[in-house]
C-alpha cells in the first residue's frame, strides 16, 4: 500500500465515523466524532489524517472538516523518538 | 492425586422448592418435591442397584434392578421412576428384593461375553458393579439358546449377533456388549438433542442403532460423546481408553476451544492423557462436552509441534534451530535496535485468545512496559471488538449480561449471526433442550442454520435477510415495537434515559424505517418481520444471541447497539432468562479482552489516557506509561507498508490466515524486519517470521480462561510442557532478555496482580477458584460471589442509553463483475483456522472447505455438486469445491475458512467496522465460475510454505 492508498483508507475510516454520527442528535456530532477518534487513532493515524485535511484533499466529509478543531493534533515528527525509557526493575 | 470421582444420584435433581421428608432405611432424609426414591436415598448415602438409570437422563424404568419396598404400598416400585411422597417410609434392601435383583443380574450375565480381564471397561463398568452390589455367585443359563454374544452358533451363524462399528474416529460400539438400558438414547435425545440414536426391535431383539442401521459416522451423529459418557458397560467406548486403559488420576481443566469454556476432567496415566471427561459441576456445560473438547485434543502431541526455538536472517532461509537463550537475546537486540533506528513506536505484539488470561497480561505488559507504547491488540480484532464498543456505549460494559444457565428461563430467543448448534455446541444443546420444552425461536441469518429445523425443534420465525442487512432489520423490529406499543415503559422509565428513548423512539417510528420500506433491499418479508417483533415483545422473557455474523460488518457496532436497544425497550435486562449474550468465538477471546489487550485501554477496559487507571499501573511496574492510544492491528500493517512499523511479537495467533485481505497482511508482514511467533505449529503467519518460540498446550501449564458468560475457570497443567516452558514463562524470559525484572514463579502471582490493578478482579484469586470452582466477574466487595447477571437493579453506565441506528449500505455492493454475496462462518467440527482440529481424527469430518451455492445460482453457471470452482472478489482468487444447497438464498453464497489450501481471506477486502476496524468478513461481493485447479496464488502460496517450513539438518516438515 503506497502512502497515497493509506491515506485514501484513513480518509475512508474518518468518513465512516462521521456517517454514524450524522445520523446522531445535532448537537454530538462533531464532538462525537472528534472524540472517537481522539480515543482510537494512534497519533501516526491522526498525523496522516492531518496531512490529507491539510491539504485539502477531496472526499472528505463536512463533518469530519467539523470535527477537526476538536481532534488533538499529534506533535510534529522531528525526530525519531528513539528514547525506549523502560524501567529495568519493577 | 487420585481420580476426581462424581456420584451418580440416579436421576437428575429437582428444581421444586417444596421440601418433602421422608425415611429411607430408618435414616430421615428432606428432599425437593419431585425428586425419585433413588436420588433421595443416594442423598441419605445409601445406593440403591440400578443399571438403566444415571443422573444425566430422566428415568426411564426398564432395568427393574432398583426395586424398592415402600410401607403401605404393593409391589416392589422402582426407585428410579418413583418420587418421594412426605413421611414415606422406604426399605431399599429386603430378602424379596435381593431374589428378584439376583434374578435380573442373572438374566443379563447370561448374555453377556464374560470377558472382563480384557474388557477395556474392566474397573470401569456398572454392570460389573452391580454383578458384585447383588452378590450374584452363579449362572445358570449359558449361551447355548439365543444370545448376542457370539458371531456363529455351533458353526452356525448368529444372526442376532452384529460386528463392532469402529467408523467413529474416537469410540467404539460393540453390540456383544450392550445391555439395551437405553441410557445413550436419551443422552443423545436430552442432553444433547441430536436424536441419532433409537432401539430398533422389541423384546430380545431390540438393540441400539445410529439412524436406519447406518454406521455411526455415516448418522446424524455429531459425536459430542454423551452416549459414550452414559453406557454402562464397554458398549460404547473411547478408543483411547482401548488402546491405552483405565486412568488413575484426574484434574478438573477448561476446554481450550470456544467461548463456552466447557469444564473437563482431564483422566491421566502418568503424564499421558487417557481422556477428557465433561465435569458435571462445570458451570458453563453441566456434564455436556463437543467434539471438539471431548476428543480433540491429538494435536497437543502431533509429530508437528515444533520443540525448540528456531532464528533466520531472512524468511527465504531454512530455519535454524538454537538455545533458548539465543532466541531470547536474538529478539531483545533486534527489537532494540529497530526501535533505535526507527523509533520506540516502531514494534508491537499482538496477545492471544488461546492463551490463558495470565499470559495475556504479561504481553500486554511487556509491550506497554517494556517496549514503552501501547502497540498491543488482540484477535478480538476480527471478531467481537464491536461488542465491545457496541454495548460499552449502551450499558457501560462490553460484556454478555447472562450465564448460560440464564437460557432455562427464556421463552423468546433470538439468534442472530450465530449458528450455536456448530460455533457453541454444548450451548446450542442447552438451547435445544429449552426450545423442546417450549420456548419459542426467532432466527436472523442469511443462511437456514442447523437450529431453523433440527429434530423436535422449528424456528417459529426464519429471517432470511440478505447479508449486511442487519441493522435495518433490528431497526424494522424496533419499529414494529414502537409503534405498535408494544415497548416496556416502566422498565425504559426506571432504567433508562427517558429523553434519549423518546429521540430514539421517534428515530425508528419513521417510516423509513419500517418493515414494509425496508423489505426491498432486507430481503425480509413485512408481516414476517411483524410477527416476530410481536412475538418478541409480548412472548415473556426474551433473550438475544448473537455471534460474529453480527459483529463482522462495516457497522458491527451499530447493529449491536441495535441489539441493546431492542432488549432495553422490551425490559429484557438485569434478569435471568432474558438479556444480550455475544456468543464468543475462541476459549478466552472474552479473557484477552479483559485483560487490556487493545491498544486504548488497561485491563479492566479503562482508557490509556485515563490518568488514574495509568497511575495505578505506573505505580505497580515503576514505569511512565504513554497515555495515547497504539496501532490496532490493520493499523500496524498499514504502517509496516508504509515502512514505520518494523517489529512483531505475535503469541498464538496467526493473523495471516484469520485476518482480511491476505494480501495485505503479507505485504505488511514482509516489510517487518522481526517477526517473532510463538506458536504450537509453523502456522501460516510463520512464513513471514524471524524467530519461532514454541508454545505449549492448555495441558502443560497452569492459567485461567474466561468464557463468553464472564466465568473465569481454571486450567490445570496435567503434564510437562513438551517445549519445555509454559508461554508465560517464555514471556517472562523475554522480559528479561530486555531489561525488565520479572520473577513470577507461578501464574497465580500473575493473577494476583491483575485483582490488586483490576478492580471488577480484586477478589480472584487462586485460592478463591479451588474454593468455589469458578467465578463470573465482576467479582469483587460489591459482588463477593461474582455477578451470574450483569446489570440488576440498574446499569453499571447509571441509566441505560438509547442510540440512533441509522443504516448505511456498506460499500462492498454486488455488481455486474461481482453479482454473489459470500458470507463466512464455521463448523462444528473444526475450530477457527484450524490448527489444532485439523491436526486430529476430526478431519473425518470435514476434510476441506467447500462452497455452498444455491441450485439456481450454479445451474446459471454450468456448476455441478463437488465441481472445483474458481471464487473471485476484487481483492483476488482462490479455489475451492462446491455443495449445492438450499440452505442458502439465491444470490448468497457461503464458505468455512479452517483450511489454509482455501486462503478464502484472499478473498475478503479491507473494509471494517466504522468504530473499530473489525473486518467485514461477512459481506464480500464474489463472483464464481467453473475451474480446473488451484489458482495462481494458491500454487505460489503453497510453494511459499513449503519453502519456509524447512529446518536446517531436518526432513521437509508435512503438514
Ligand atoms: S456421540 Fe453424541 S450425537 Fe453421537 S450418538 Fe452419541 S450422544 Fe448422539
Ligand atoms: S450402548 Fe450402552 S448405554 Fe446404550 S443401551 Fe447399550 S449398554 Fe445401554
Ligand atoms: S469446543 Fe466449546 S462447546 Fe465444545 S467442549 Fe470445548 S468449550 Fe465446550
Ligand atoms: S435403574 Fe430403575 S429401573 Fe433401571
Amino acid at each position: 500500500m503506497s502512502h497515497d492508498q493509506s491515506q485514501e483508507k484513513l480518509i475512508r475510516m474518518a468518513n465512516q465515523i462521521a456517517t454514524f454520527f450524522l445520523s446522531q442528535p445535532e448537537a454530538g456530532r462533531a464532538s462525537g466524532v472528534a472524540s472517537h477518534i481522539n480515543k482510537f487513532w494512534e497519533p501516526r493515524m491522526r498525523r496522516h489524517l492531518f496531512d490529507s485535511l491539510d491539504k485539502g484533499v477531496d472526499g472528505v466529509m463536512p463533518l469530519v472538516m467539523e470535527a477537526s478543531a476538536m481532534i488533538n493534533r499529534p506533535s510534529a515528527p522531528a525526530e525519531v523518538d528513539r528514547r525506549n525509557d523502560a524501567p529495568k526493575s519493577i | 492425586m487420585s481420580l476426581v470421582h462424581e456420584i451418580d444420584y440416579g436421576t437428575p435433581a429437582s428444581q421444586s422448592d417444596t421440601p418433602i421428608t421422608l425415611t429411607i432405611d430408618g435414616r430421615s432424609i428432606t428432599v425437593p418435591e419431585g425428586t425419585s426414591i433413588m436420588r433421595a436415598s443416594m442423598e441419605a448415602g445409601i445406593q440403591i442397584p440400578k443399571l438403566c438409570a444415571t443422573d444425566m437422563v430422566d428415568a426411564f424404568g426398564s432395568c427393574r434392578l432398583c426395586l424398592v419396598e415402600v410401607e403401605g404400598r404393593n409391589g416392589t416400585p422402582s426407585s428410579c421412576t418413583t418420587p418421594v411422597a412426605a413421611n414415606m417410609v422406604v426399605h431399599t434392601q429386603t430378602g424379596r428384593l435381593k431374589d428378584i435383583r439376583r434374578g435380573v443380574m442373572e438374566l443379563y450375565i447370561s448374555d453377556h461375553p464374560l470377558d472382563c480381564l480384557t474388557c477395556a471397561a474392566n474397573g470401569d463398568c456398572e454392570l460389573q458393579d452391580m454383578a458384585g452390589a447383588v452378590g450374584l455367585r452363579d449362572v445358570r443359563y449359558g449361551y447355548d439358546g439365543d444370545n448376542h454374544v457370539r458371531a456363529r452358533n455351533d458353526g452356525a451363524i448368529n444372526a442376532q449377533w452384529i460386528p463392532k462399528d469402529e467408523s467413529n474416529p474416537y469410540f467404539t460400539y460393540d453390540p456383544s456388549k450392550c445391555i439395551v438400558c437405553s441410557r445413550c438414547v436419551r443422552a443423545c435425545e436430552e442432553v444433547q438433542g441430536t436424536f441419532a440414536l433409537t432401539i430398533e426391535g422389541r423384546g430380545f431383539e431390540s438393540r441400539v442403532s445410529p439412524g436406519a442401521h447406518e454406521h455411526f459416522l455415516d448418522s446424524e451423529c455429531v459425536s459430542c460423546g454423551a452416549c459414550v459418557q452414559a453406557c454402562p458397560t464397554a458398549t460404547l467406548t473411547e478408543k483411547s481408553v482401548i488402546a491405552i486403559g483405565q486412568p488413575e488420576h484426574s484434574a478438573v481443566t477448561t476446554c481450550a476451544y470456544c467461548g463456552v469454556g466447557c469444564s473437563f476432567k482431564a483422566e491421566m496415566r502418568g503424564e499421558e492423557l487417557v481422556r477428557m471427561v465433561p465435569w458435571k459441576d462445570g458451570q458453563a456445560n453441566r456434564g455436556h462436552s463437543c467434539v471438539k473438547g471431548r476428543f480433540a485434543y491429538g494435536y497437543a502431541t502431533h509429530k508437528d509441534r515444533i520443540l525448540n526455538p528456531m532464528i533466520r536472517e531472512n524468511i527465504s532461509d531454512p530455519w535454524r534451530e538454537v538455545s533458548w537463550e539465543e532466541a531470547y537475546s536474538h529478539v531483545a537486540t533486534e527489537f532494540r535496535r529497530i526501535q533505535y533506528q526507527y523509533g520506540r513506536e516502531s514494534i508491537g505484539g499482538i496477545t492471544s485468545s488461546r492463551c490463558t488470561n495470565e499470559e495475556t497480561f504479561l504481553v500486554q505488559k511487556l509491550i506497554r512496559a517494556g517496549f514503552g507504547n501501547n502497540n498491543v491488540d488482540t484477535c478480538a480484532r476480527v471478531c467481537h471488538s464491536p461488542t465491545g464498543y457496541g454495548l460499552g456505549q449502551a450499558f457501560g460494559t462490553s460484556a454478555g449480561t447472562q450465564n448460560f444457565d440464564s437460557v432455562e428461563q427464556t421463552d423468546v430467543v433470538i439468534v442472530i449471526g450465530a449458528n450455536p448448534t456448530d460455533g457453541h455446541p454444548v450451548f446450542g444443546s442447552r438451547l435445544k433442550k429449552r426450545l423442546r420444552q417450549g420456548a419459542k425461536l426467532i432466527v436472523i441469518d442469511p443462511r437456514r442454520i442447523d437450529l431453523v429445523r433440527t429434530p423436535h425443534v422449528e424456528a417459529a420465525y426464519h429471517l432470511p435477510l440478505k447479508p449486511g442487512t442487519n441493522v435495518a432489520v433490528m431497526t424494522a423490529l424496533a419499529h414494529v415495537i414502537v409503534t405498535e406499543g408494544l415497548f416496556d415503559e416502566k422498565f425504559i422509565r426506571e432504567r433508562c434515559d427517558w429523553s434519549e428513548f423518546q429521540d430514539w423512539a421517534a428515530f425508528v417510528s419513521e417510516e423509513a424505517h419500517g418493515p414494509e420500506a425496508t423489505e426491498s433491499f432486507t430481503g425480509v418479508p413485512a408481516d414476517l418481520l411483524r410477527g416476530a417483533a410481536r412475538l418478541f415483545a409480548t412472548g415473556g422473557n426474551g433473550a438475544i444471541y448473537y455471534g460474529l455474523g453480527v459483529t463482522e460488518h462495516s457497522q458491527g457496532s451499530t447493529t449491536v447497539m441495535a441489539i441493546a436497544n431492542l432488549a432495553m425497550a422490551t425490559g429484557n435486562i438485569g434478569r435471568p432468562g432474558v438479556g444480550v449474550n455475544p456468543l464468543r468465538g475462541q476459549n478466552n477471546v472474552q479473557g484477552s479482552c479483559d485483560m487490556g489487550s487493545f491498544p486504548h485501554e488497561l485491563p479492566g477496559y479503562r482508557h490509556i489516557s485515563d490518568d488514574a487507571t495509568r497511575e495505578t499501573f505506573e505505580k505497580l511496574w515503576g514505569v511512565s506509561l504513554n497515555n495515547e492510544p497504539g496501532l490496532r492491528i490493520p493499523n500496524m500493517l498499514d504502517a509496516a507498508v508504509e515502512g514505520t512499523f518494523k517489529g512483531i511479537y505475535i503469541q498464538g495467533e496467526d493473523i495471516l490466515q484469520s485476518d482480511p485481505d491476505t494480501k495485505h497482511v503479507s505485504a505488511g508482514l514482509a516489510a517487518m524486519e522481526c517477526v517473532v511467533v510463538h506458536d504450537l505449529f509453523l502456522n501460516e503467519t510463520a512464513n513471514y517470521a524471524h524467530v519461532f518460540l514454541p508454545g505449549s498446550t492448555f495441558l502443560e501449564k497452569d492459567g485461567t480462561f474466561t468464557n463468553a458468560e464472564r466465568r473465569i475457570n481454571r486450567v490445570r497443567k496435567v503434564m510437562s510442557p513438551k517445549n519445555g516452558y509454559a508461554d508465560w514463562e517464555v514471556t517472562q524470559k523475554l522480559a528479561q532478555a530486555m531489561g525488565l525484572n520479572w520473577n513470577y514463579a507461578h501464574p497465580s502471582q500473575i493473577m494476583d496482580e491483575i485483582a490488586a490493578s483490576t478492580p471488577s478482579f480484586a477478589l480472584v484469586s487462586y485460592d478463591h477458584l479451588d474454593k468455589v470452582g469458578s467465578v463470573q466477574w465482576p467479582c469483587n466487595e460489591a459482588h463477593p460471589e461474582g455477578s451470574p447477571i450483569m446489570h440488576v437493579g440498574g446499569f453499571v453506565r447509571g441509566k441505560g442509553k438509547f442510540i440512533r441506528t441509522e443504516y448505511v449500505a456498506t460499500d462492498e455492493r454486488t455488481g455486474p463483475r461481482f453479482p454473489l454475496l459470500l458470507t463466512t462462518g464455521r463448523i462444528l467440527s473444526q475450530y477457527n483456522v484450524g490448527a489444532q482440529t485439523r491436526r486430529t481424527e476430526n478431519v473425518a469430518w470435514h476434510a476441506e472447505d467447500r462452497l455452498e451455492i444455491h441450485p439456481h445460482d450454479a445451474e446459471q453457471r454450468g456448476i455441478k455438486d463437488g465441481d472445483w470452482i474458481k471464487l473471485a472478489s476484487r481483492s483476488g482468487d482462490t479455489t475451492l469445491r462446491s455443495l449445492i444447497t438450499d440452505r442458502v438464498s439465491p444470490g448468497v453464497v457461503y464458505t468455512t475458512f479452517h483450511h489454509p489450501d482455501t486462503q478464502a481471506n484472499v478473498i475478503t477486502t479491507d473494509f471494517s467496522d466504522w468504530a473499530t476496524n473489525c473486518p467485514e468478513y461477512k459481506v464480500t461481493a464474489v463472483q464464481v465460475s467453473p475451474s480446473n485447479g488451484p489458482s495462481e496464488w494458491q500454487d505460489d502460496y503453497n510453494d511459499l510454505s513449503r519453502r519456509s517450513r524447512r529446518i536446517a539438518g531436518k526432513m521437509e516438515a508435512a503438514e
